[in-house]
């Protein structure tokens, strides 16, 4: 059985397993890409670890998609070392609020790179072990990947050194 | 006449101070080198044997800000990073030049975004700007040459009565 099979497979009971959840499939690029429905995400990530072995999470990737519904996007880039199978998992997230389940309890890898989406995409990660921003200083009040974050920034939000020396 | 062929044929020679502090400080120019991006590649091509910064006095990159007298910030710098480059600046000794080597540290360059400070120049004095991306070490010899120049042209506020 070659690959685009027997990932065929994988996905087919995927949507056996959570039916519904299960929104759409489709290949781009050579990829197939499967969008979940956001309150599943966490056990189809725990199902696919368990049950077909998806133990690398290779990359996980925020993006504003920037419309007026489910405006944020979340992806998740899973491999499987003993097959060799790769799964492309996204999920949309509303521009209010948007909030989900931390997958860093799976793949401690997540850890990491739901602090960068917080950071740059404010989107919360609930019973993340340590969600602080992880590039810009902790009291920066934006979320500078957004679309609507001036390209340039917000005179002031940055401090800049003082240019009088501290006196001895 | 120049300083060594004016002490040979006399054993003494008499000169302003101001001519004899220039003349050391122009000619033993230590660099702090504050490589922050690809310009540091340049900026090391500069230091080895090829264009050979030692033709200048030039050759001592101190990695210590308290033996330095030009800083060559080469690269981009974020306002993360601009903190730390000020807090070596203030620890360098007076009297202290500053090279804002390539289009980022001059201007922010291409990186036109939040992050990086838009010119080096809004946290640092700088002497001299130097143009490129990366500029070739000739040219960062060159700007060496021009703080050569500013330095040798200074006078002290003190004068004689």
């Amino acid at each position: 059985m070659n690959k685009t099979e027997l990932l065929t497979r994988v996905l087919n009971e995927l949507k056996e397993e959570f039916g519904d959840a299960v929104i759409e499939s489709k290949t781009h690029a050579g990829d197939r890409q499967t969008r979940v429905s956001r309150e599943k995400i966490h056990e189809i990530c725990t199902w696919l670890k368990e049950k077909h072995s998806f133990t690398y999470m290779v990359d996980m990737i925020a993006a504003d998609r920037f419309t007026s519904e489910d405006r944020f996007e979340l992806i998740y880039h899973l491999m499987s070392l003993k097959t060799g199978l790769r799964v492309f998992i996204k999920t949309w997230l509303p521009e209010e609020n948007p909030t989900l389940p931390t997958v860093s309890d799976i793949w401690t890898a997540a850890n990491w790179n739901e602090r960068e989406a917080w950071d740059m995409y404010g989107i919360r990660f609930d019973n993340h072990p340590d969600l602080r921003r992880i590039f810009l200083p902790e009291d920066f009040k934006y979320h500078p990947l957004r679309k609507e974050f001036p390209l340039l920034g917000i005179p002031g939000s940055l401090e800049l050194p003082s240019t009088t020396p501290d006196s001895e | 006449m120049s300083l060594d062929k004016a002490v040979e044929n006399t054993g003494y020679l008499t000169t302003s101070l101001d001519f004899l502090t220039n003349w050391a400080r122009a000619n033993a120019m230590w660099p702090m080198p504050m490589g922050l991006a690809c310009c540091a590649i340049e900026m090391m091509a500069f230091a080895g044997p090829k264009y050979d910064a030692s033709r200048f006095g030039s050759e001592v990159m101190r990695f210590s800000p308290r033996q330095s007298d030009v800083m060559i910030v080469a690269g981009w710098c974020t306002y993360k990073m601009s903190h730390a480059i000020r807090r070596i600046w203030d620890q360098m000794p007076d009297p202290k030049w500053c090279i804002a080597m390539g289009a980022c540290a001059s201007t922010g360059g291409m990186h036109r975004c939040y992050g990086v400070v838009q010119g080096v120049d809004n946290f640092l004095p700088v002497d001299v700007y130097v143009s490129g991306c990366p500029p070739r070490p000739d040219a960062l010899l060159n700007a060496l040459m021009q703080i050569q120049d500013k330095v040798k042209n200074e006078h002290s506020t003190v004068y004689d009565r």
